[in-house]
């Protein structure tokens, strides 16, 4: 027999829902629209009752909602037991959470107390005779694979940032909110969050429109000269680096976008891991992804291709990321990048 | 069959650990008969012994499945404090197992771990900076742990030549299913909870790129034409 409930998780950090929990219900709701089941958003946190009613704008008939201060910061262990005690007693069908790292481990966990399996990073999602099949990436998104569940349920499917559509909500909405308590008191669970260094005022890779990234090519200006003090080559070539990547910044600020790097940027010490993207960095899906002095290996390539549009800026024109991109620049991404940032600034008033 | 390159940092950290704290590093992995020659490279990288679980019955596990397996090799292994993963294996890219490991031996999941900045093996516990798409968070937890880390965590070190020499002759003893006490339908397909049918290759996309000519500014002013006719800005 189908259960006929499907459960969004709805991620949030500081109070805030994530764009993909948002995306996630979208899902949720054509689903459920579609096989006539019940919609449930889970909301857990503290001071998060907010998010209720944005969740019935969203299109949640019911919310689960655990607000209590153990449930402050998030924790695999307390988040995810709830979330598998609270699937015991409603016995949803399906339960969809953002792929994001609080989603990877809130379903891992959750997963071994059901003993039920987990399909991470969808990035479509279709319903063929009554058994969900899912599109993921594998190998670092060199291939797809289709997955499906066995006859375990729920199935947990996490759903990659921007691969689905962003529904616009409906005020006017209600429904009901049922409250629940933590599965665990704060004196039993041993991570304690002690800090927490939110890198303020940047936007983030995965949740980006628009990303702007630089390569090794950034460093690549021999009319720089940098000061005197700096004896060290390797330590002339980062300030360069440092000059490129300030242009890279300037055109992603212009844009409201996030800046991204190639993994030979961050080898080389330019800028942070963070900002990586590509197979041993972050695998990002923007509208418009402009790559600046960043030759496009394979590595990069899986971290950024599925980009809706693509402008590369290069001095090669026989680089492999001309056959990705919809628009091409040939030429010295100094000369490019400041007339690029003008432009933008003037035609988007930012 | 090589290390997945992101047990290269796994394998590096455990090895620093031991540098700085002491104790032995052990290299576990299933897989079939191949996966001995990965195990052969972390002990030629420096760790001190390995261990393969290997068994047909274990053919076509998914995440749960191999959680189940690892952490019954886990507890056979008996006395640890801290198990290190690499972020995801490099195929089916889940992320999933370190979670699902360390839930089935009911120690904390430190995930995404970025800087491991405390560590007291006597006191048993452990402090340390996660990377999340916020930026940095820094928690403290108890030992025995399940710790799965990013790349930044660490540079890994090459193979050395006596490693290379020590690797060749050292016996990898293998565990069977039986070995561990496996139920028979906790691993393999009859243990799994998803299946995937299909793997293929991504369609190509689709046009090819129309180079823009002129002044920088001329360029600029092509670009920003077409980007919000598109309407990606």
């Amino acid at each position: 027999m189908m259960a006929n409930r499907i459960w969004v998780y709805l991620d949030q950090f500081k109070g805030r829902a994530l764009p993909a929990s948002w995306e996630a219900m979208g899902v949720a709701k054509s689903l459920a629209s579609a096989g006539g089941e019940s919609l449930t958003a889970v909301i857990f946190g503290a001071g998060v009752e907010g998010l209720a009613n944005e969740a019935f704008s969203y299109g949640a008939e019911e919310v689960l909602l655990a607000d209590d201060p153990s449930l402050a910061e998030f924790r695999p262990e307390p988040y995810g037991a709830l979330l598998a005690k609270l699937a015991v007693e409603g016995k949803p069908d399906v339960i969809l959470v953002p792929a994001s790292t609080r989603g990877r481990d809130l379903t891992a966990i959750a997963a071994v107390d059901l003993e039920t399996g987990v399909i991470p990073d969808a990035i479509r999602l279709e319903r063929k005779d009554g058994a969900l099949h899912v599109t993921r990436p594998v190998y670092a998104g060199k291939l797809l694979s289709t997955v499906v569940s066995t006859d375990r349920r729920p199935q947990i499917i996490s759903l990659r940032s921007r691969a689905f559509a962003r529904p616009e909500p409906e005020a006017g909405w209600t429904g009901t909110v049922k409250r629940v308590a933590p599965a665990i008191a704060e004196n039993e669970i041993v991570t304690k969050v002690l800090d927490y260094a939110v890198s303020e005022g940047q936007v983030s890779l995965s949740d980006a429109s628009i990303i702007v990234s630089g390569g090794r090519g950034v460093s690549n200006n021999p009319s720089l000269t940098p000061p005197p003090e700096i004896k060290d080559e390797k330590e002339k070539e980062i300030w360069r680096a440092h000059q490129g990547f300030e242009l890279v910044r300037q055109l992603a600020h212009a844009l409201g976008a996030a800046v991204g790097a190639s993994r030979a940027a961050v080898d080389a010490g330019y800028i942070p891991y963070a900002n990586q993207v590509g197979q041993t960095g972050k695998t990002v899906s923007p509208d418009l992804y402009i790559a600046c002095g960043i030759s496009g290996a394979i590595q990069h390539q899986a971290g950024m291709r599925n980009s809706k549009l693509i402008v590369a800026i290069n001095k090669d024109a026989e680089a492999p990321i001309f056959n990705l991109a919809r628009y091409g620049i040939v030429g010295d991404l100094y000369q490019y990048l400041p007339a690029l940032t003008a432009e933008f600034r003037k035609r988007l008033g930012k | 069959m090589v290390v997945n390159p992101w047990d290269e940092y796994s394998i590096e950290e455990a090895i620093r650990l031991k540098e700085k704290h002491g104790g032995k590093v052990t290299a576990l992995s299933t897989g079939p008969e191949n996966t001995r020659e990965a195990l052969k490279q972390a002990l030629a990288i420096g760790v001190d012994e390995a261990i393969l679980i290997s068994d047909e019955a274990l053919k076509a596990s998914d995440a749960l499945a191999t959680s189940y397996t690892l952490a019954k090799a886990i507890q056979k292994m008996g006395d640890v404090d801290v198990v290190v993963f690499g972020k995801q294996a490099i195929d089916g890219d889940t992320g999933l197992v370190p979670g699902m490991v360390a839930r089935r031996l009911g120690w904390p999941a430190l995930t995404y771990t970025a800087a491991i900045t405390e560590l007291d093996a006597g006191g048993k516990t452990v402090k340390l900076e996660r990377l999340l798409e916020e930026g940095r968070q820094v928690v403290s937890s108890r030992l025995p742990a399940v710790i799965s880390v990013v790349k930044e965590i660490n540079e890994p070190r090459y193979p050395s030549f006596m490693g290379i020499r020590k690797a060749a002759k050292a016996q990898i003893p293998v565990w069977s299913a039986a070995d561990l006490s496996l139920e028979g339908d906790r691993v393999g397909a009859a243990g799994s909870a998803v299946a995937w049918p299909e793997i293929y290759s991504p369609p190509p996309r689709e046009g090819s790129v129309e180079i823009l000519k002129g002044t920088p500014q001329e360029v600029a002013v092509q670009l920003a034409d077409r980007l919000i006719a598109d309407k990606v800005i």
